[in-house]
């Protein structure tokens, strides 16, 4: 997926002014955010398995070559192979290889970012090889050529006549004249198609939520049961995964799991939680032939050591962004590339540059939402501040933006002038908006001021009221 | 070659080389060991009450859950659950040796072949390894005598699960899975699946409203024998 990220701006007016997409965002996040809340409130050690949680993930991190080599000695012992990637383009020639190994036609997905990440469906298709998605939402966004909105509701910008007019266009074999009367039809027709193609693919490829050093096993949860099939009757499976994925024990995944859905949908577990070791087994009935792992990096190696390094905590359960009033506006497909919302805000940058991304770190209100909800405890604002700076450093901002945040250190530095100049506009500020007590419009604001009014200032600034009323606050 | 690539990056981004050998040997203890997290105080109740905690859990998210006083009254109450529900009684059952001793020829009408599912079976009978009441979670572990499309394939999942299976957390299943399996010469005890399971499959992506029956089954019935006494360690 070709990076979109250098338009935010234009993204996100687009995004404003886009009702469908308006109602969506409506519709979802209450939805969202009060599970959420309800989930959290009935398990009384949230809190304390939150800092549990972090402290395994730590501690992973900072073992992470021991627990990786560890790992992968335990994916070879139970018959699989692991294909070790640092970049994108290695991890597509891996998978590529693997399905031409057995001639694969038809290769089906389970949900996936990494697979978002590096672009493999366009790749496959390049190759001659058909990638069917098979989770629900991520289906009817191939169908419509789209990038998911969202990283575990990759289609909550669609409204329901969306998903009938999609279908309608896709399936072309059933009667054109057939009536959707309820959500449920639309789900049984998706159910219908996709079991063909569960039954005709070759390939199965699925992420991974985990992997788990101690058993060399992969993980993936899921609620539709799709992820299941898709590995369990093709005769390869493939489970893409990058590097932070790794857990030590399942006794450290039972923490994180515990955390995980409460936290992404409110559930207090997900329907399938399914551990992966390996190839089918002697007697086994069922179960693929082939077991491979294609482990890519990606640049997460280099976040190690730096201020980012608390980001590879993330477990992907998307709590920060159905929180957030940025994502709750412009939603997902504004920030231009595979991961939205503030997790994406920090990532984004790392893999594909500072100079490529720096408008999601500045959109920020720093309301401090998404670290208060994340299961991970991810300073996420400190983290796009970092960015900030570091875009700030390599002189990226536009001239605009950098002169008047020059103007403003320079006048920051200097407290005299700093005073005078505050005193002076609250002042005139005070004096103008004396009438209304608020401004409906102001200069060189027009953008601001479009959505809400100004408060006009009292007349005095808070030094000279603080100097006047003394510690005591009177 | 891109192995010792990654692995070389997160040392020097880590700021060192390859681990000391001690280091290595505590990380090492911490497997062997795989220390519990902390175990949530919801399910540390009585026997009656957890296996209670886990019914409650189970039809919260839309399980159903039969009590029968023992294994002999499985098939009958089987296909009194499939004429309810108006299903047909073409049953695939899972080769494990629990569910062939069933007494099924007492239940004539109910027609089974035993084996994995195929996409044609509409109603399937496996039998569960355990059971988790934090959250009303069946761990079904892949098996010659489990086959993993059982759980997968069909419309209607009937799961047999004995009361005496079920534990209170994860943790507890996860050791039951050890002590079951241990192979005592390689400690492999990991079977190549193992699906925990909680309730029928369901999708919420078409607006955000939850429907049920999305791929998997729509749904998951549990026939639950009260043979009520502390878990034993036999799969």
């Amino acid at each position: 997926m070709l990076p979109n990220s250098p338009a935010f701006k234009k993204n996100a007016s687009a995004a404003l002014a886009d009702a469908g997409l308006q109602r969506a965002l409506e519709r979802t996040k209450p939805h969202f955010q009060h599970r959420r809340a309800a989930a959290v409130a009935a398990l009384p050690e949230f809190e304390e398995l939150r800092e549990i949680g972090r402290e395994i993930k730590d501690h992973t991190l900072e073992n992470l070559d021991f627990y990786l080599e560890t790992w992968a000695e335990n994916v070879a012992k139970a018959g699989g192979e692991v294909h070790w990637c640092a970049t994108a383009a290695d991890a597509r020639e891996a998978v590529l290889g693997i399905c031409r190994g057995v001639g694969a036609k038809v290769v089906t997905k389970g949900k996936s970012m990494i697979s978002e990440e590096i672009g493999i469906n366009d790749f496959l298709e390049a190759n001659g090889i058909t990638p069917v998605e098979t989770d629900l939402g991520e289906y009817i966004i191939q169908l419509g050529h789209e990038p998911p909105s969202h990283i575990i509701a990759p289609a909550f910008h669609l409204n329901r006549e969306d998903w009938e007019a999609r279908f309608r266009a896709a399936h072309r074999d059933l009667p054109a004249d057939r009536v959707f009367h309820e959500r449920h039809d639309i789900l049984t027709e998706a159910r219908d198609e996709l079991r063909q193609r569960f039954l005709a693919a070759d390939v199965g490829i699925t992420g991974a939520n985990f992997l788990i050093a101690e058993t060399g096993s992969s993980v993936i949860v899921t609620n539709e049961g799709n992820g299941d099939l898709t590995q369990t009757l093709p005769k390869v499976h493939i489970v893409l995964a990058s590097i932070e994925k790794m857990l030590p024990t399942l006794e450290d995944a039972s923490v994180l799991l515990r955390l995980l859905a409460r936290s992404a949908t409110g559930q207090d577990f997900s329907v399938y939680t399914t551990f992966s070791t390996g190839p089918r087994r002697p007697g086994d009935l069922d179960g693929p032939e082939q077991y491979h792992v294609v482990l890519l990096d990606n640049g997460r190696s280099a976040m190690l050591g730096t201020e980012f390094q608390d980001m590879l905590r993330c477990i992907r359960c998307s709590a920060c962004m159905n929180h957030c009033p940025v994502f709750g506006v412009v939603g997902g497909h504004a920030y231009g590339w595979v991961y939205p919302g503030p997790m994406g805000a920090v990532l984004t940058p790392a893999l594909i540059g500072v100079d490529k991304a720096g408008h999601l770190p500045n959109a920020s209100t720093f309301c401090g939402r998404c670290e208060s909800v994340c299961p991970m405890k991810i300073p996420l604002p400190g983290m796009m501040r970092h960015w900030r700076e570091r875009e700030f450093e390599r002189h990226l901002g536009p001239p605009f933006v950098r002169r008047n945040l020059a103007l403003w250190a320079w006048l920051a530095r200097r407290p005299g002038i700093y005073r005078l100049a505050t005193r002076a506009a609250a002042l005139a500020l005070g004096l103008a908006g004396r009438r209304h007590g608020r401004f409906r419009r102001l200069p060189l604001a027009g953008g601001w001021t479009a959505g809400r009014d100004l408060p006009a200032p009292e007349g005095e600034t808070f030094f000279s009221r603080y100097r006047r009323q003394g510690r005591s606050g009177r | 070659m891109s192995r010792e690539a990654v692995l070389a990056t997160i040392r020097r981004s880590l700021g060192r080389g390859p681990l000391p050998p001690d280091q290595t040997a505590m990380l090492l203890g911490r497997l062997a060991c795989h220390p519990r997290g902390l175990i949530p105080a919801r399910s540390r109740l009585p026997r009656p009450e957890q296996i209670a905690l886990f019914v409650r859990s189970v039809e919260k998210e839309y399980g159903t859950v039969e009590r029968l006083a023992d294994l002999a009254a499985v098939p009958g109450a089987i296909a009194d659950y499939l004429a309810r529900q108006n299903l047909p009684t073409d049953l695939v059952v899972g080769p494990h040796p629990e569910l062939l001793a069933l007494p099924w020829s007492e239940r004539p009408l109910l027609r089974l072949h035993t084996g994995r599912a195929e996409a044609t079976d509409i109603v399937g009978v496996q039998q569960a390894f355990a059971a988790v009441a934090e959250t009303g979670t069946l761990m079904l572990p892949s098996a010659p005598v489990r086959p993993t499309t059982l759980n997968l394939l069909v419309e209607t999942e009937i799961i047999l699960l004995r009361a005496s299976r079920i534990v209170g957390a994860y943790e507890e299943a996860w050791d039951l899975l050890r002590a079951a399996q241990q192979d005592g010469e390689t400690a492999r005890f990991m079977p190549r699946n193992v699906m925990l399971v909680t309730g029928p499959s369901r999708s919420a992506d078409i607006e955000q409203t939850l429907e049920l029956g999305a791929h998997g089954p729509r749904r998951l019935h549990i026939v639950l024998i009260e043979d009520d006494a502390a878990p034993s360690g036999e799969t």
